[in-house]
């Protein structure tokens, strides 16, 4: 494989220039479509089916990707549009679709989103949820619908994903409500964002370690993690139940991860707080300080003090960063990938005495600068931002920036090959590695396996170029 | 089905098929048991979908029609089959997908075709992966200025030999003119410029897009450069796409026998090779569906004749080079394609006999594609294994019982929509590559031009043929048959394997390959012995837990609602795997 460019692909940014204009065209994107999105958040709803209402396509093309990341079995059904459907609307084919979902799988939830292909010919999908309500036999364990609008050439894969969390909020728990006797005091709501399934499992934990339950909107923890089946299980075991989405009226907080989607007007976290639940807007916890801004809501929420085996985790993350901090003082990284994810391994980079050269995604909130530089004051004024950026882009302004290491998805990897730098893999897709769905990278545990990963990157290249090769550094 | 003139090997039966050393479930049983669960209107689609085969007389089976609104099916679309597999793999023209992001990051080399330029030739663009991503005013109001800025763009950045353009559902539904801008792109920068109109909802599956890319080909590419390459017997491969470095071992086997690929359609192929390949004088086929249109096109028009091969197993791989021996009739040709094949037989034949010895009598089964449902039979059959069950994912009747059934085959609405392009005989270029008289000898020799028998008549009686399989055929699948491993695709790799059953991926071969040819065929038994023996399936039952079950002591085949007595083990595993309770309880084994 000829890995030189073929030519500079696009004209380098001059540094400092935070350009949110961008030629039209995409080469190499750095984002995926919005359904993809819809599709992970259903995922993490127990007993809960995807659909497609589009072409069969999207369904097998999404699943694929997702199960080149996540190696775990994932069914998404689609209405399977054919060109009589396209020209004549998806009513029949959508409900032929529904019918037979609920007869093969007893789903208790179908979470549906659309595709460019019906949103392009406008499709009025409450109109035809409600044909199919009245329609379908009345059962008692007809599934609960819910659906959300993610056209592709509208936002990213991210902005699916938060679309399709508000939509399950917002259909499943449209009210306030009293908590129930035996769930005194209620749970927190937490909306964690496009994380990995081992980042879920820990949040949890960290709720749990304050002395509270969480639900967890969406977790794909164990739906897109699990073991080896004993039966056969047509929805895999695991994500929060339906039951638990209805009871969220009576959550004693919520918490909404993400800088970028705090940005938003409406969200799930914004529709709870109407209800009267108190809501905490924060960034996603990766490294020393976000972590630390997590816990202080968890403390809120729970009326205590963190518990001793949280100021031991952080002690531990500052007591390693202390033993590595001369491996990664200055070094310069490129960062690329979901915008929230973005900002928060960028703050955690200059805590640990990094220097972010360049700090790009293919989201486009118009607000991804502003937000970064709030986020992280220490970031350094020449550092590029950009969002919107595809990977031509990165490639064009990594060239003179000279990085040590890159941090991002998988699709990252060309570019270190050509600039002979380590990728450290995080955030998604890795599908080039085994085991990207089980990266940690929140909390201080995640903090910690992050800095060990990128510390060892380090050492590594400078072993592998070193001339006499050295084995004790 | 050829009848071996010897006794059958040991471990064969009379008719070459591999003895399985398990009973395998009569067939129509399991067909029944499977069609049970589905309601009247649905199992009168699947029975036709669902059949016991019988070699002699292929039956009639319902392929290529529509999957059902709702059953989760393996099948992609017409971009995915036009784009993905087809065109994508032409390494030195840049695609470019115009729609919204999706569909090209989707396409962006998941299909591990892979290329290696020639030397001088130091261009690869498959690493781009080039989209007009379009956003909502351009929905709205048109994305064609957007499309011809890509082009532009992607002209004065990679000054290409030639671009070609991919419509998704969106652009078809708003009515965005490609073509057009295709054409004026290609006036004012001179070079070829194309479009494909693919979208997504078109056709039954992606086989609607092979045509289409067919025909694009065929259009825009084949005959443009009247060069023929100096060595003699040129051939094409086609329906070869190098998955895994296919098309290499392939390349470099007949290379050894005298034998000159003029093109590869389209694994690891440039621009100016399609252009040229008209000039050939054989075209063989490996994948019958997806390019067999190619083949018809191109012996209408310019007079090359087609043979269909398959590289994929030893025996067949020799059958194959032997067949086009023949077709160019020179013995020198003829005496150094037996000397390579017995070399190759030679190095292969220890490590076929070492495999063998630990895989004779197993089963597998199949359901992948077009054509490697088919092919990879022989493989498994190489060292021993008996294929019990096995269907297409997106193939036709013709690729099942033969194509014997073609003026058969009744035209349905969805491959109406699909256009037939209407070929006639090049006035200056048309040059049969043989007279009728020497054609007349090769087939009264037992030589058959345009011969492909299908899948049916190469597979065992009574086994079963599942076109589109579901997910609830799988599961009856793996239930009643418990075969040993399963080929198919990534979408239902992970399902399989989480009921204890190998899955090797044969659509894009996991991380391996290649598989073809003589060397290649090495590279399979080994992987094959590799997931079947795997420790890992020993490891799923604790071993103070062995349930009296043979096939779940070895961790395969799932909970049988018929067998009470598997079911009562397989729930007390699921509890002792509580962790408290596995560790309380774990004694040295």
């Amino acid at each position: 494989m000829s890995d030189a460019a073929p030519a500079s692909i696009r004209t380098p940014v001059a540094p400092g220039a935070d350009s949110d204009e961008f030629p039209g065209p995409t080469t190499n994107a750095c984002k995926l479509c919005t359904p993809l999105g819809a599709c992970l958040a259903y995922k993490g709803i127990a007993g809960t089916v995807p659909f497609l209402h589009g072409s069969q396509g999207c369904a097998t093309y999404i699943r694929r990707y997702l199960i080149s990341h996540f190696r775990e079995p994932l069914d998404i059904a689609a209405s399977n549009f054919a060109e009589h459907a396209a020209v004549f609307g998806g009513r029949e084919v959508l409900h032929t679709g529904l019918a037979n979902v609920t007869r093969q799988y007893r789903p208790e939830l179908i979470g549906i989103a659309t595709t460019c292909l019906s949103e392009t010919i406008g499709e009025n999908l409450p109109q035809l949820l409600r044909e199919y309500r009245e329609q379908a036999p009345a059962a008692t364990d007809a599934p609960a619908l819910v659906h959300v609008s993610t056209p592709s050439y509208r936002g990213t894969h991210v902005d699916g994903f938060h679309a399709t969390v508000r939509a399950l909020v917002e259909t499943l728990a449209p009210a306030q409500i009293a908590a129930p006797k035996d769930q005194n005091p209620g749970p927190v709501a937490l909306f964690p964002g496009f994380v990995s399934a081992a980042d879920l499992r820990h949040l949890r934990e960290l709720v749990a370690a304050f002395g509270l339950t969480a639900t967890l909107v969406p977790d794909y923890s164990e739906t897109m993690d699990g073991a080896s089946w004993c039966t056969y299980e047509p929805i895999p075991a695991g994500g929060t139940p339906v039951a638990a989405l209805r009871a969220l009226g009576a959550a004693r907080a919520a918490i909404e991860c993400g800088r970028i989607l705090a940005g938003e007007a409406r969200t799930a976290g914004t529709h709870l707080a109407q209800l009267g639940v108190p809501l905490h807007r924060l960034g996603l916890p990766i490294g020393l300080r976000e972590t630390d801004r997590f816990c202080y809501a968890l403390e809120l929420a729970a009326g205590l003090e963190r518990p001793a085996s949280l100021a031991l985790a952080r002690g531990r993350l500052l007591d390693a960063m202390v033993d590595g901090h001369k491996y990664v003082f200055n070094q310069r990284a490129l960062v690329f990938g979901d915008e929230d994810f973005v900002i928060g391994l960028t703050s955690f980079l200059c805590e640990i005495g990094m220097r972010p050269v360049l700090c790009a995604s293919g989201g486009r909130s118009r607000r991804f600068g502003a937000v970064l530089r709030a986020a992280v004051p220490e970031l350094p004024a020449d550092t590029i931002i950009r969002e919107g950026a595809d990977y031509a882009d990165i490639e064009a302004a990594a060239m003179g920036l000279q990085p040590d290491l890159l941090l991002g998805p998988s699709k990252g990897y060309a570019l270190a090959r050509r600039l002979g730098v380590p990728l450290v893999r995080c955030g998604f897709p890795v599908h080039d590695r085994l085991g990207g769905h089980r990266l940690l990278h929140v909390g201080y545990a995640g903090a910690l396996q992050l800095y060990d990963t990128l510390v060892n990157a380090l050492l590594e290249r400078k072993q592998a170029s070193s001339p006499v090769g050295y084995s004790y550094l | 089905m050829s009848v071996p003139a010897h006794p059958p090997a040991a471990g064969y039966d009379s008719a070459g098929f591999p003895l399985p050393s398990a009973p395998v479930p009569e067939s129509e049983a399991v067909r029944l048991e499977m069609l049970k669960a589905y309601p009247p209107k649905t199992r009168k689609k699947r029975e036709k979908q669902l059949l016991a085969n019988d070699p002699a007389t292929p039956p009639e089976i319902g392929a290529n029609t529509r999957t059902i609104p709702g059953i989760i099916t393996q099948r992609g679309c017409t971009y995915a089959g036009c784009r993905g597999v087809v065109i994508g793999p032409i390494h030195d023209i840049l695609h470019i997908t115009h729609g919204p992001v999706g569909c090209s990051y989707y396409s962006w080399l998941t299909r591990r075709n892979l290329a290696r330029p020639k030397p001088g030739q130091p261009v690869n663009y498959l690493q781009y992966c080039m989209t007009t991503d379009m956003m909502e005013e351009e929905v709205i109001f048109g994305g064609e200025k957007k499309l011809a800025a890509a082009i532009r763009e992607a002209h004065a950045i990679f000054k290409p030999k030639a671009i070609a353009v991919y419509s998704t559902c969106p652009v078809g539904l708003i009515g965005d003119d490609i073509h057009s801008v295709c054409r004026k792109a290609k006036e004012e920068l001179g070079i070829n410029v194309f479009g494909f109109s693919c979208e997504g909802y078109k056709g039954v599956s992606q086989s609607a897009g092979h045509h289409i890319a067919n025909n694009g080909v065929f259009k825009h590419m084949v005959g443009l450069l009247d060069e023929p390459d100096p060595q003699p017997f040129r051939i094409n491969v086609l329906g070869e796409y190098n998955i895994g470095g296919d098309a290499w071992e392939i390349d470099a086997l007949l290379q050894k026998c005298g034998i000159h690929v003029t093109a590869t359609l389209s694994g690891d192929i440039s621009y100016e090779q399609i252009c040229k390949c008209h000039t050939a004088d054989l075209n063989v086929v490996m994948c019958h569906r997806s390019i067999n249109y190619m083949a018809e096109m191109m012996e209408t028009k310019f007079g090359v004749p087609w043979i269909k091969v398959n590289f994929i197993g030893a025996e067949q791989t020799a059958k194959s080079l032997r067949k086009i021996g023949q077709f160019f009739g020179d013995q020198r040709l003829t005496d150094r394609i037996e000397e390579v094949i017995a070399q190759e037989m030679a190095a292969l034949r220890p490590v076929q006999a070492d495999v063998r010895s630990r895989l004779q009598g197993k089963t597998a089964a199949m359901f992948v594609g077009g054509s490697r449902a088919h092919h990879y039979q022989h493989l498994f059959k190489d060292v021993g294994m008996l294929t019990v069950a096995a269907g297409y994912e997106f193939a036709h009747r013709d690729d099942y019982e033969g194509r014997a059934v073609l003026p058969k085959i009744k035209v349905d609405a969805d491959s109406r929509n699909i256009e037939e392009l209407d070929v006639e005989a090049d006035p200056q270029r048309y040059n049969p590559r043989k007279t009728p008289e020497q054609i007349a000898a090769l087939q009264a020799g037992g030589f058959n031009f345009k011969d492909y028998d299908g899948m049916m008549a190469e597979m065992k009686k009574s086994s079963l043929v599942i076109d589109d399989i579901s997910h609830h055929e799988m599961e009856k699948l793996i239930e009643l048959y418990k075969p040993d491993i399963i080929g198919s695709g990534i979408k239902d790799k992970f399902v399989i394997e989480k009921f204890g059953v190998p899955c090797k991926q044969l659509h894009s071969y996991d991380q391996g390959g290649p598989y073809a040819a003589f060397t290649g065929a090495a590279n399979f038994y080994r992987e094959i012995d590799r997931m079947i023996n795997s420790k890992v399936w020993q490891l799923v039952t604790p071993s103070w837990k062995k349930p009296a079950d043979p096939a779940l002591a070895l961790g395969r085949g799932i909970d049988s609602p018929a067998n009470q007595a598997v079911r009562a083990v397989v729930s007390g595993l699921a509890k002792a795997w509580k962790p408290r309770q596995a560790a309380a309880a774990a004694p040295e084994s």
